[in-house]
């Protein structure tokens, strides 16, 4: 169906009727329109894609920014007033997600290669033993105890300090600082505070690496690049950020997918060979940035699927809407184990690819062997609805807690 | 029948080894900077659909293969 460029703007769809799908309104825009105006809360009208095929075609189109920042949901008078103050800041030129080429390709090129397929397997064992860890703890304590605070928070905490080489009580001073900058439902004056507290924590990791450089990226950086302090906090502070919220919401979600339906949580407890796939569905399924990437903007008039996204205009990508789109997934909505989830875009798509997927993926397929290995009894302590999710306007989906028992 | 060779546009490629985990037998990336490489000089017939997967999977377009008819 042709677009009509004056077509009346929608608002970004985030209500959900069930805590897995996203918004219905997604579906019936993807089947009317697949891209379409929306109006973002600071009045700009750009567009929204919600089709796989078109979420594509955008994400590695090389004609759209990351500049301005848009978010396509909040409170756009507190969007301003943190971004005058954070935008500003030299360590803002150090974050990927912010960045265009050709500094963004030299910033990207500088971390990749401690984030390879092959790297990634050498971490295999240390996350082990970090999971091994949190199991024994969880046993000794006895049930029943909140899923996120034994298992799905400290897991990715604890992982990211040991490839960054810090050490894992620093986790309070990036865990408790992001959970209060993401939150919505945070003031300006909260979020800056959040911000500047972890800010702190990024310039004192940086000043101790090059006292005491180790075998870890950041020590790298320190010696190697031509990087300033602040630019190489600002690389820690998005190092740390996405290292680990992105994960604690993978791991509780996911245990809520598999324990809410007793068959499928059995069906991997009998088979691990399922839990490389599953981890896969897991991330297509939830799709956890729940409010579309970043919003990218065009550069210059282009031309996508019969319309004309004009300079100056943002586009957001539901990735959400994407990975359920019955032209690529076959009977998208439903939670299938067995399925060939490969090609998903949970990880975006295009060059802000998550730098750490398979890092992500590695913490994810040993959690969830060792836990099925280890707590085949696992059930959920509350009902699936009654579980408290983040509001719907938050950047990642995710629980609050999540009470389970065993035995 | 022609060849099949992997083509990589390294200025495209963004390290993300997505070519990797599709097609672990014909790509490794980089340890220096992530990016891909591919060992492989022409490809095996039994190779070129591992191959087209990781082309069609690749998050920026890095990838094709030269003298695919299909």
């Amino acid at each position: 169906m042709p677009v009509d460029a004056d077509s009346t703007p929608v608002a970004l769809p985030t209500a959900r009727t069930h805590p897995f799908d996203p918004a219905p309104e997604l579906a019936a825009l993807r089947e009317q329109s697949p891209l379409c105006r929306m109006r973002y809360p600071d009045g700009h009208v750009g567009w929204l894609v919600t089709s796989y095929e078109l979420a594509r075609k955008l994400l590695v189109d090389a004609r759209f920014s990351m500049k301005p920042f848009r978010p396509p949901v909040g409170d756009p008078a507190k969007t301003a007033e943190v971004q005058e103050v954070e935008g500003a800041r030299e360590e803002a030129t150090g974050a990927l997600i912010l960045l265009d080429p050709p500094r963004h390709t030299k910033i990207r090129r500088l971390q990749a290669g401690y984030f390879t397929v092959q790297r990634m397997r050498e971490h295999r064992a240390g996350i082990e033993r970090i999971v091994e860890g949190c199991l024994d703890e969880m046993e000794r304590h006895g049930p029943p105890v909140d899923f996120v605070e034994a298992f799905a928070a400290p897991v990715p905490g604890l992982a990211i300090c040991a490839i960054l080489g810090v050490p894992g009580e620093d986790r309070a001073r990036f865990e408790r600082p992001t959970q209060i900058a993401e939150d919505p439902r945070s003031t300006a004056e909260e979020q800056l505070a959040a911000n500047d507290e972890f800010r702190d924590y990024a310039h004192e990791v940086i000043r101790s690496k090059r006292a005491r450089p180790g075998d870890d990226l950041l020590s790298e950086l320190t010696q190697t690049s031509d990087l300033s302090d602040a630019e190489l906090a600002g690389v820690a502070l998005q190092l740390f950020g996405a290292g680990h919220e992105t994960t604690v919401s993978m791991l509780a979600l996911g245990a809520l997918v598999l324990l809410s339906d007793r068959g499928r949580w059995e069906r991997l407890c009998d088979d691990p060979s399922l839990v490389g796939g599953a981890v896969e569905e897991l991330l297509r399924y939830l799709t956890i940035v729940q409010v579309g990437a970043f919003t990218r903007t065009a550069t210059e008039d282009v031309e996508l699927d019969g319309a004309v996204i004009k300079a100056g205009e943002g586009v957001t990508v539901s990735l959400s809407a994407a990975n359920r789109d019955p032209a690529k997934f076959a009977d998208p909505d439903l939670f299938d184990l067995a399925r060939d989830a490969a090609g998903h875009l949970a990880f975006g798509h295009g060059r802000h690819i998550c730098l750490g997927q398979h890092f992500a993926r590695l913490e994810m397929e040993v959690a969830l062997l060792a836990l099925t290995r280890r707590f085949p009894t696992l059930r959920l302590a509350a009902a699936p609805d009654q579980v408290p999710m983040h509001p719907p306007e938050q950047f990642l989906s995710g629980v609050h807690e999540l009470p389970v028992t065993w035995g | 029948m022609t060849p099949v060779r992997i083509e990589i546009d390294r200025e495209a490629c963004v390290a993300s080894g997505v070519c990797v985990l599709t097609a672990p037998e014909l790509f490794s990336q980089d340890p220096r900077d992530g990016r891909a490489l591919t060992p492989a000089e022409e490809l095996a017939p039994e190779q070129v659909d591992a191959a087209r997967a990781a082309v069609d999977h690749c998050p920026s377009a890095a990838l094709s293969l030269r003298g695919d008819d299909a």
